[in-house]
């Protein structure tokens, strides 16, 4: 934050962040990844590679979803931003989130809230995707632990809407 | 002793993990989560030379940078560390010898991550470079310079065991036969890199670390070693970790630098390693070569083994005796083996030092062991799963080698894939480039000696009551997602007859929680569980001794479930948790701690030979798989395309996490199998990212389905034992023995990449061709 102010080109940038407007000052080029964990204080949003590997940082954006270690914080501008901050409803966990706890697909748990993501993007634009649509949509999305099988079957829970 | 099922009201019951929602939520803090803006940043300065002797680290001008707080070289560390009390022979710094490209050679922690960068590339360094060896045969070439003086030929360690009379049961055998395989390097790629954070007090010469670990035991000891603090001072916390797989059983040399950072700046430094630097922090499996030659009867009975394995492992010990050992140890306790020859050597390197791997040591010699063992079945025309059988132990037994079976379910493990696999139906009916393959494997429940032998207990738990009713449980045992904080908590609350949600855990902090010798050689849930249910039972006593006297009954006419306690019969009055628990604080004084404990029992820790503790445990988890593939004869593209896995974990106390924990083996195998490799040139990492080390995506990703097993371990916590490990190796020699049925191809070498395919089919071609091409001219 003290480096942003400092720097000569940063500028006030205005998006939609889980559903609240904010301006905040932040350098040009500057990671979103960065701007959410370090300036806004989102850790949710995991860093778990050098750049565009893993999917752990993943985000919506406009309801699409985007690594946030590859896009820069101004690009966000006018745009609505969605974290796994975002996603508990008065703190309830959202459909996906309550899947993923349920059908144990997430173990470790670093790379869920990228995986949860990808999987919202997707139920967004497909409610009721087959495990062919699944795969694809997670597809950029790296797990070391549970082998996906669990967390294909949480997405099609959560798509089914099993309680 | 064990009781049924049925009447088990927590365990056995499928449970979400109980910290699961803080990571679904987005809320769970890993070590880089942690609030840190207050903190310097940390820098590590890698050697761009495989071997050298370093004549000068200058880092006056790096001193000198506005921003910088501290820069360190092996000059400010003279202790080594190392996993092995026996082989500690690595600086967390370089001094005078630089071993393999990437060893740090020195740090920095300064303002912010610009400067840190700036100053490290104002640090010079004058080398003497040294002859480097990549590969085991060139480090053990006569005229090859020794990385470490005490080690002439590079050779680590180096083991010769004979068990029963080899010569004898190859003699007696109607088939004999011998391969070499051999197995590329792989390490665990954990989603979360490496990370610590360390505050420093000087004030009161106190040091508090949070670091990506999965033993906070060792973090500490070698803390204590290198920065020569008193234990005491040093606070040890593991915060949530992204996974292990063995990658951080041993203290690993970013832990020590970022904690000589914090006391050379007297503050707070927050170190991250980036991808690539964690791959180069990898201590994953060895490459392996392993020849391998077995006697057979016409049967299938097996009659002898004789295995030589060569692990190149790196340029530093790390746990390489351990593995070397559990290479050769754990070719028992499987199957029914007469007699084995053993010569294993594991090789010093320049290159980054290999460790613990899930399945630590058994994998790569499962592969061989199983594919042979196919072959030969092939050869005598009997059916793989007929030779299985025909050489499956009876429990209770004890191997050659000193390692006692006490539970042994693989012939049910067996049955079941067999079956769900329609193996018998659909093997060799599957079509062109189909096939199905089976292997079977299996793991320890922990290692029955434990490498720090302190005359401690293997595990201590404490559980805690207080006036609130909350039953707090206090361990060091690290969660690093296997959700081993879950299987304590199921443990404790059925022992007490409460609920599951009445038990908060409390793990991984030296400051508050009884010692546990760490998350490896899936030792959690056997030892951690059995100590769990000691405390609880010591809780329990104080608890019906409250409500016996309240209720004016001898404790022995006290029952209790789901929360209430009452006298045996049923008809009298019943009491509450909350009314029993203040009943028993008032008794007892006020708060009521306990603590419970486990220990191995000695005939448990192995044979007397040199290095007989390595594979001895107190129970073997066993596992068997069939593998569908189909290969495309085009590209050389392995796809599978379903796994059936069997495995007998003892017990269940979390069948949904057992699920999980076995199907996460068996694609972890999967990986190794087709397709992950570290790659080195000339020493320098060429994998260093997930585009080049390739994990296997969620597209390639079969369907798992699987099937537990329970033999009710005798001394496993309600007879469980591991769950996490022994599915891992079968998946290698499955997918060989299955591409075997596919193409005919007996594949030796991993990874099966297509390029290894495809070469296999052009030299098959050629092989056929010439045959006849000399036909025709005879």
């Amino acid at each position: 934050m003290e480096r942003d102010q400092r720097s000569p080109r940063a500028k006030i940038r205005a998006f939609r962040l889980n559903g609240r407007a904010r301006e905040i000052l932040v350098a040009d080029s500057r990671l979103l990844i960065d701007t959410l964990r370090e300036t806004l204080g989102l850790t949710g949003t995991k860093h778990g590679c050098d750049g565009g590997e893993c999917g752990a940082c993943t985000v919506l954006i406009d309801g699409r979803p985007r690594l946030a270690c590859l896009t820069r914080t101004e690009e966000c501008e006018g745009h609505d931003v969605e974290t796994i901050e975002g996603f508990a409803e008065q703190g309830r966990m959202s459909r996906l989130q309550r899947a993923f706890h349920e059908r144990l697909g997430t173990q470790c748990g670093y790379c869920t809230p990228g995986m949860i993501l990808a999987a919202e993007g997707l139920l967004r634009r497909d409610p009721a995707p087959d495990a062919a649509a699944i795969r694809a949509a997670l597809a950029g999305n790296l797990c070391r632990c549970t082998g996906y099988v669990k967390i294909i079957e949480a997405v099609a829970d959560a798509a089914r809407g099993v309680p | 002793m064990i009781a049924p099922r049925n009447t088990r009201a927590i365990v056995g019951q499928p449970t979400p993990l109980i910290d699961g929602i803080e990571k679904v939520m987005g809320t769970a803090k890993y070590t880089a989560d942690l609030p840190a803006a207050d903190a310097l940043v940390g820098r590590i300065l890698r050697s761009p030379v495989s071997h050298a002797r370093i004549r000068a680290i200058k880092t006056e001008a790096a001193r000198a940078l506005p921003g910088v707080r501290a820069v360190i070289t092996g000059a400010d560390c003279a202790a080594t560390y190392g996993v092995l009390p026996i082989a500690m022979n690595e600086y967390p710094l370089a001094r005078d010898t630089v071993r393999y490209r990437g060893e740090p050679l020195a740090a920095v922690a300064a303002m912010d991550a610009e400067t840190a960068d700036a100053a490290l590339k104002l640090i010079r360094c004058e080398f003497d470079t040294l002859p480097a060896y990549y590969t085991a045969d060139a480090a053990r070439a006569p005229d090859a310079v020794a990385l470490h003086a005490d080690k002439p030929g590079n050779i680590e360690r180096a083991v010769h065991h004979r068990f029963g009379d080899v010569e004898a049961g190859f003699a007696q055998a109607d088939l004999v036969r011998e391969h070499v395989y051999t197995c590329a390097e792989v390490a665990h790629a954990q989603m979360e890199r490496n990370a610590a954070l360390v505050e420093y007090d000087p004030a009161r010469d106190h040091l508090t670390i949070w670091s990506t670990t999965q033993v906070p035991y060792y973090v500490h000891l070698m803390l204590a070693r290198c920065l020569e603090m008193e234990a005491s001072r040093i606070r040890v916390v593991k915060p949530f970790v992204g996974g292990g797989f063995g990658a951080r059983v041993e203290t690993l040399n970013f832990e020590i630098i970022a904690a000589l950072l914090a006391r050379a700046a007297g503050g707070k430094v927050f170190l991250s390693l980036s991808r690539e630097e964690t791959f180069l922090t990898h201590r994953g499996r060895p490459e392996t070569k392993i020849h391998i030659k077995l006697g057979m009867t016409r049967d299938g009975r097996l009659t002898a083994c004789a295995a030589e394995v060569v692990q190149r492992g790196g340029a530093y010990a790390g746990y390489g005796i351990i593995t070397i050992l559990y290479a050769g140890a754990l070719l028992q306790g499987l199957y029914d083996l007469p007699a084995i020859a053993y010569d294993g050597v594991r090789v010093y390197a320049n290159l980054p030092p290999c460790g613990a791997m899930r399945g630590h040591g058994s994998v790569d010699v499962r592969f061989a062991f199983e594919s042979l063992l196919d072959g030969m079945a092939r050869e005598l025309g009997l059916d793989p799963f007929a030779v299985r059988r025909a050489n499956l132990l009876a429990a209770p037994t004890e191997t050659l080698n000193g390692l006692r079976i006490e539970s042994y379910g693989l012939g049910e493990c067996l049955d079941w894939v067999e079956r769900a696999s329609l193996w018998r139906d659909r093997r060799g009916r599957l079509g062109p480039g189909r096939g199905l393959g089976m292997a079977c494997s299996h793991y320890v429940s922990g290692a029955a000696k434990p490498i720090h032998w302190t005359g401690e207990p293997h595990a201590v738990v404490h559980l805690r009551l207080d006036f609130d009713g909350g039953v707090t449980l206090l361990t060091g045992a690290a969660d690093i997602g296997q959700g081993s904080s879950t299987v304590m908590a199921q443990a404790a609350a059925e022992t007490l007859g409460i609920h599951l949600d009445r038990v908060r855990v409390v793990a991984a902090d030296s400051m508050l929680t009884p010692k546990d010798n760490g998350s490896y050689s899936s030792r959690v849930t056997f030892m951690v569980g059995n100590a769990t249910i000691d405390a609880a039972r010591a809780l329990r006593a104080h608890l019906v001794a409250a409500a016996a006297e309240r209720l004016g009954v001898v404790e022995t006419e006290i029952e209790h479930e789901n929360e209430t306690f009452f006298a045996a019969g049923g008809d009298g009055p019943a009491l509450s948790f909350a009314a029993v628990a203040q009943a028993a604080l008032a008794r007892e004084g006020g708060a009521i701690t306990t603590k419970g404990s486990f220990t191995c029992p000695v005939e448990f820790q192995g044979g007397k030979h040199k290095g007989g503790a390595v594979g001895a445990t107190m129970g073997f988890s066993y596992a068997a798989q069939v593998v569908e593939v189909a290969v495309d004869h085009e590209t050389g593209l392995v796809a599978v395309e379903k796994v059936w896995v069997a495995q007998d974990c003892g017990f269940a106390i979390n069948p949904l996490a057992v699920e999980g924990q076995i199907q996460g083996a068996v694609w972890m195998g999967m990986g190794q199998a087709i397709g992950e490799e570290t790659r080195y040139e000339q020493g320098l990492a060429v994998h260093g990212s997930f585009l080049d080390y390739r994990v296997p995506t969620i597209i390639e990703s079969p369907p798992i389905a699987l099937h537990i097993v329970e033999s009710l371990d005798p001394n496993g916590p309600f007879g469980a034992k591991e769950a996490s490990e022994g599915a891992l190796a079968g998946f290698l020699p499955a997918l060989t023995n299955a591409i075997a049925d596919a193409l005919g191809l007996e594949i030796d070498t991993l990874p099966v990449t297509p390029d290894r395919i495809l070469e296999a089919l052009a030299q098959r071609q050629r092989a056929e061709r010439l045959a006849k091409i000399r036909e025709e001219v005879a």
